[in-house]
């Protein structure tokens, strides 16, 4: 029987260092202690480069080479590891630590079947006789609730979905009973809904087998949501740790108070979100600049259309010499407006069509049926030059947008000259400066390359790229999935503060409600390639009126659940 | 320490004498006519009197021959570099009209994806099916047949550039294509479509240069196999003619007299030509491993 | 999955019809087929009679079908150098390249494989770094050259091996074998191990940057915290995936091996198809070389019919799509 008291993991002055090339070292853990008791779910927070996922690959002795554990103790069930060699001799990972990864799609081997990949722990650690084994893996296989687990005990991973195969992960985590797992972001790959199915299930095992969990995640809901108790972690340093209550409601260290207020509130919609402003005169001049020159685009009223869909419907399908491939319809008869000024949100779990909404109006999709009418001009396969000028769009991926070989000042001068808006290269680079400013970026940042950037700089630069060309319509996908909380916060209020200061329309994708609650004006929810329900953000939120816009409501994890706030619909 | 920095950003040893090497091989071959100690090609100056004298170094040599003479008596360190020449310049001369063909064929059928991608890579594979020194020898052979000594003489260069190009092609158009959708797929090149900038100058302004890198490595590696190969056929007969002999001519006519005892006018020219090739493959080797760790590995 | 196939069959017969269609151009346009089969200072008379008998005097088209119909049973016309039918010339060398390619294919798995996996795994060890090396002058220095210092050291001064010719021959029914006596297996020896080298070096780099790939995914760290033994996972787990691509740069290789067999058989006096090849070329006897290239493209074919279907056995994602 596992001893109630004796903790399952504990950790005193853990430090991990890198000794560099150049002959420095980089501390990337920082003296930590961290507790965890037999059933506790002890959530790891920070945000990257903060050293949580060194802390999770020490435990499971998977330290990436030069990395070294340079000092303290980890005790892991009452055992001891081997401080001298950095290896975890007398404790087996796999045995005493269980591991889930954050990729379901890539932690299991493509060519061997769950059983054997189930079976092979046990069968190294337990000696178990294959049949046992086997027996065993089935039960494991209902008891993270797997349907039709006979049968699919003999699949290969490609045949499950991402989340039975995160089921499976877990599965082979407990294979050999071990006391504590070490589970790295293990739903950041997943929509919302099977997301929630997943932390229940980690939650139920903790509770049920006794199993000590260390939670490594970046998102504050789903610690809210399960974890015990809580550690968050700053450049290597836990700034503060606590039980998920106190440290959520009350942080006390400074940086632990920024990073949870930057967590944007589902059940509130806030003016501004409250993060250290870098807003300088110098960044309010130039945006002043850059309407005065967009003056020519805001004729008309506010109630003016910008953009109509109607029975929009877009199909894939690979067409090769050979063959016909089968059609995928993605989206399917989508009608909305976007409004003069407003935001207006699309929001979905992956695959609903979004995106392919987004790129079929900026023009990277060709539509199969129904109509995009953008400014009084019906938009097909061919644009006029002016359409395309006043539809710009920001896409996801920071570090993907710019061009690593172009410098900042020609990317942004590169649309401004080839829609002939500024009448020499001086001006172009005059007026992308302005534009650098206007983002809060120095107006020297331009004669760098992209790669001198982090991914937040690198998106402001991508959206004074959009700018440049005095768009009426921003598209923008998904502007702050791949960033952190905090700089999230940040490049939020750019987009409100740019919106009211340069008067701009946007179309405005994202998974995330909380986001779309905060920035929003009106929103659809998508659904498999169809609107289900479209509304004003406040009503959408406190009266959804669709079963899918409810559950999706429900089950996204939120801070505000433990602060004791309900949602309407909930 | 600043020196220390520089000295890790400098390539290997190997890398360096490499590059030092063929340094000394490219002046050698631009100034062949002034350093060779006689012409080849004019039967004045040489004589079958000096015919099949082994190298200086060796018992019987003669300071005169550097690394002997042939049966004909003709001094083979000028014979090597004029060899050393032709195989040079046929090899960059395949290598560049490959890499056109391949890049641009490579940026179309990634670029533009579905149909004209179907029929650019169907064509490739078909062409890469027959390697390139089966149908050297083909067009050889049929060249033969069909064309007179003179003519087929006159064309050897431009065949043999052309048999060696038009299998290698596909190796750039394949890489430039897999890098090409790569880079579409890039949200750089969606923002550069959705700015409104023509496909021409996405492709010329954005995509090429950041897969210029890859093209360059392929490239080098590629030279390396061009030299090979033009070699080889030049050995098996279907390449340079006696008269104007590449590097791989020459070991072909040392190859009959390998059995007099005569190892060096075959094994000179061969040792010329593995330091060469050996030469460009350290270098496309460290490149690869530099800038693109990815490449397939040849 | 069958539609995968018959898409790759499709392919398969286009390419060949490409292939069956310069064979045909070859024979027909290139040289004067007539000349080739009369005596010399034929009568005009005699000439057209050999046109009929040949069927020059139909339409292209028919020629086209006559000459299709002709492959399809097996004759592949009359060598000029040789007067005997190509078909019986081809088989009669076929034994040769067969013996030759199959020794050397094995010597180089069997060395390539366990190298490239040490060099991805001990990048450090003295062994790999003499390997990386080595496969780099490998790499550089042409089969023919290889083969020429090997005849130079091994057969003309130490004497130890011969330089060229299948020794004595054990007919085994079927064909000629090399592998039963003595003399046989020595003159295997210089030309395998040749063609071997060229294709161990490729091997073994391949092994060495897939293995490598593969380390370094998830799955291979999730199995290292499950705390499999390591010789599991680089053994089973890791070698596995790594040698999927082997099996198709094997099959897109073929040709490459072809090549070098014609080079290796050449440098050795081989007396295979690659040496009757080149001799062809030489002549030039072009029934022999049309017909060499329709060997080629079928065998072509057919391994990468091979390759696909071992695929869908080795890789189960496509077996069930």
């Amino acid at each position: 029987m596992t001893d109630t008291t004796r903790p399952v993991l504990d950790i005193r002055n853990l430090r991990v260092e890198y000794p560099l090339a150049n002959g420095n070292t980089l501390v990337a853990v920082k003296d930590i202690d961290l507790m965890i008791r037999p059933g506790e779910i002890h959530a790891l927070v920070g945000e990257s480069g903060a050293g949580k996922t060194t802390v999770g690959n020490a435990l499971m002795g998977l330290l990436q080479a030069p990395g070294k554990i340079a000092a303290g103790s980890i005790v892991i069930a009452g055992k001891e590891i081997n401080l001298r060699t950095g290896r975890t001799e007398g404790i087996v990972p796999g045995r005493d630590v269980g591991a889930i990864f954050q990729d379901p799609m890539t932690s299991l081997n493509p060519l061997f079947t769950v059983e054997s990949q189930l079976c092979e722990g046990m069968l190294t650690h337990l000696k178990l006789s294959s049949r046992e084994a086997k027996a065993r893996a089935l039960d494991l296989m209902k008891a993270v609730g797997i349907p039709e687990p006979e049968r699919r005990l003999g699949s290969y991973p490609h045949q499950l979905s991402g989340g039975q195969r995160q089921r499976v992960v877990i599965a082979t985590a407990l294979a050999c009973n071990p006391q504590l797992i070490v589970a790295d972001e293990p739903t950041t790959a997943l929509d919302v809904s099977v997301q929630a199915q997943i932390l229940k299930l980690i939650r139920d095992l903790a509770d049920e087998r006794g199993v000590g969990v260390l939670l490594v995640t970046h998102n504050m809901g789903v610690v809210a949501e399960i974890a015990d108790r809580v550690t968050i972690m700053q450049n290597g340093a836990v700034v503060e740790s606590g039980s998920t209550r106190e440290v959520l409601t009350a942080p006390k260290a400074p940086y632990a108070r920024t990073l949870i207020g930057a967590v944007p509130p589902i059940d509130v919609r806030l003016e501004r979100l409250p993060v250290p402003s870098e807003e300088t005169q110098v960044a309010l001049d130039a945006r002043a600049s850059v309407r005065r020159k967009n003056a020519k685009s805001e004729t008309g009223n506010r109630d003016d259309m910008v953009l109509s869909v109607r029975d929009l419907a877009v199909e894939y399908g690979a067409r090769s010499l050979f063959r016909k491939a089968s059609v995928f319809k993605a989206v399917k008869g989508v009608s909305f407006d976007v409004r003069r000024g407003e935001i207006f949100g699309l929001v979905g779990e992956s695959g609903c069509g979004k995106t392919t909404v987004a790129n079929t109006i900026a023009g990277l999709v060709t539509q199969s049926g129904g109509s995009i009418n953008f400014q009084g001009t019906a938009l097909g396969g061919r644009r006029e030059k002016s359409v395309r000028q006043s539809l710009q769009m920001v896409f996801q991926d920071p570090y993907s947008a710019l061009n690593p070989r172009l410098r900042i000042n020609a990317a942004i001068a590169e649309p401004i000259l080839f829609y002939k808006l500024a009448s020499s290269a001086d001006e172009a680079r005059q007026d992308a400066k302005t534009l650098l400013e206007a983002v809060g970026l120095p107006a020297d940042a331009g004669t760098r390359f992209a790669h001198a950037f982090s991914g937040g700089q690198r998106q402001r630069i991508a959206i004074a790229r959009a700018l440049g060309p005095r768009p009426s319509l921003l598209i923008c996908d998904e502007p702050t999935s791949a960033l952190d909380v905090s700089v999230q916060a940040q490049l939020l209020n750019l987009l409100k503060d740019l919106r009211d200061l340069a008067g701009l329309s946007m179309l405005f994708i994202s998974h995330d409600l909380a986001v779309i609650r905060q920035m929003c004006d009106r929103v659809a929810v998508m659904k498999a390639g169809e609107i289900v329900e479209l509304a004003d953000t406040e009503t959408l939120f406190t009266a959804p009126k669709h079963e899918y816009t409810r559950e999706l409501l429900r089950l996204a994890p939120s801070v505000e659940r433990i602060l004791g706030r309900e949602l309407a619909s909930a | 320490m600043a020196t220390q920095s520089l000295m890790r950003r400098l390539p290997p040893v190997s890398v360096m004498i490499a590059s030092l090497v063929l340094l000394i091989m490219l002046i050698l071959v631009i100034f062949a006519p002034l350093i060779a100690p006689m012409d080849p090609r004019d039967v004045a100056s040489y004589s079958l009197m000096d015919m099949e004298i082994p190298p200086a170094f060796m018992e019987g040599g003669d300071p005169r021959f550097l690394l002997g003479t042939d049966n004909q008596g003709r001094d083979l360190v000028s014979v090597i570099l004029f060899g050393l020449r032709i195989s040079v310049v046929i090899g960059l001369g395949a290598v560049i009209f490959a890499a056109v063909l391949g890049v641009v064929f490579g940026l179309v059928a990634g670029f533009f994806g579905g149909m004209v991608d179907s029929i650019v890579m169907r064509v490739a594979d078909i062409f890469v099916s027959f390697p390139t020194i089966l149908v050297a020898l083909l067009i050889s052979g049929i060249a033969r047949a069909q064309l007179s000594a003179e003519t087929m003489l006159a064309w050897a260069p431009l065949v043999l550039i052309f048999s060696i190009a038009i299998n290698e092609w596909v190796q750039y158009a394949r890489t430039v294509r897999a890098s090409t959708m790569v880079e579409i797929a890039r949200d750089y090149v969606r923002a550069a479509k959705v700015i409104g900038l023509p496909a021409p100058r996405i492709m010329g302004r954005h995509i090429l240069p950041n897969i210029m890198s890859s093209v360059m490595v392929i490239a080098t590696i590629n030279l390396a196999g061009a030299i090979l190969t033009e070699a080889t056929l030049s050995f098996l007969g279907a390449g340079m003619p006696p008269t104007y002999p590449s590097l791989g001519t020459l070991i072909r006519i040392g190859n009959q007299f390998l059995f007099s005892g005569l190892w060096w006018i075959a094994v000179m020219p061969a040792t010329v030509l593995v330091i060469l090739v050996l030469a460009v493959n350290v270098i496309g080797d460290y490149l690869r491993d530099h800038f693109n760790p990815k490449l397939m590995a040849r | 999955m069958i539609r995968l196939f018959s898409v790759r069959l499709l392919q398969a017969i286009l390419v060949m019809v490409a292939v069956t269609a310069i064979a045909f151009v070859m024979f027909r346009f290139v040289g004067d087929p007539v000349a080739s089969m009369v005596r010399e200072g034929a009568t005009q008379a005699e000439k057209d009679a050999v046109r009929v008998a040949l069927g020059l005097d139909k339409p292209v088209a028919m020629q086209f079908a006559n000459f299709v119909g002709q492959v399809l049973t097996g004759d592949l016309g009359t060598s000029y150098r040789y007067q005997q039918p190509v078909t019986t010339l081809l088989l009669s060398r076929l034994p040769a390249t067969l013996e030759l390619v199959i020794v050397a294919t094995v010597l180089a798995l069997s060395l390539g494989i366990p190298l490239g996996v040490l060099c991805a795994l001990k990048p450090n060890a003295f062994l790999s770094r003499l390997t990386q090396s080595a496969t780099l002058v490998g790499i550089s220095m042409p089969t023919f050259v290889t083969g020429l210092l090997l005849i130079l050291i091994f057969a003309v001064n130490l004497r130890w091996l011969p330089s060229s010719g299948r020794g004595d021959l054990v007919d085994i029914g079927l064909w000629e074998t090399g592998f039963l006596s003595l003399s046989g297996l020595k003159s295997l020896i210089l030309p395998s191990i040749t063609l071997a080298l060229f294709q161990l070096t490729l091997i073994m780099r391949l092994v060495r940057s897939e293995m490598i790939d593969v380390l370094s995914s998830d799955y291979i760290r999730f199995a290292f915290a499950r705390g499999l033994p390591r010789p599991y996972i680089y053994g089973r787990l890791a070698l596995r995936n790594a040698l999927m691509p082997v099996v198709t740069v094997t099959g897109l290789q073929i040709g490459q091996l072809i090549a070098f067999a014609i080079v290796t058989e050449t440098v050795f006096q081989w007396p295979g198809m690659g040496l009757l090849f080149t001799n062809a070329v030489g002549y030039p006897d072009v029934p022999v070389l049309a017909a060499y290239l329709l060997f080629v493209g079928f065998l072509f074919v057919m391994i990468n019919m091979i390759v696909d279907i071992l695929y869908t056995f080795i890789d189960p994602r496509l077996r069930t799509r």
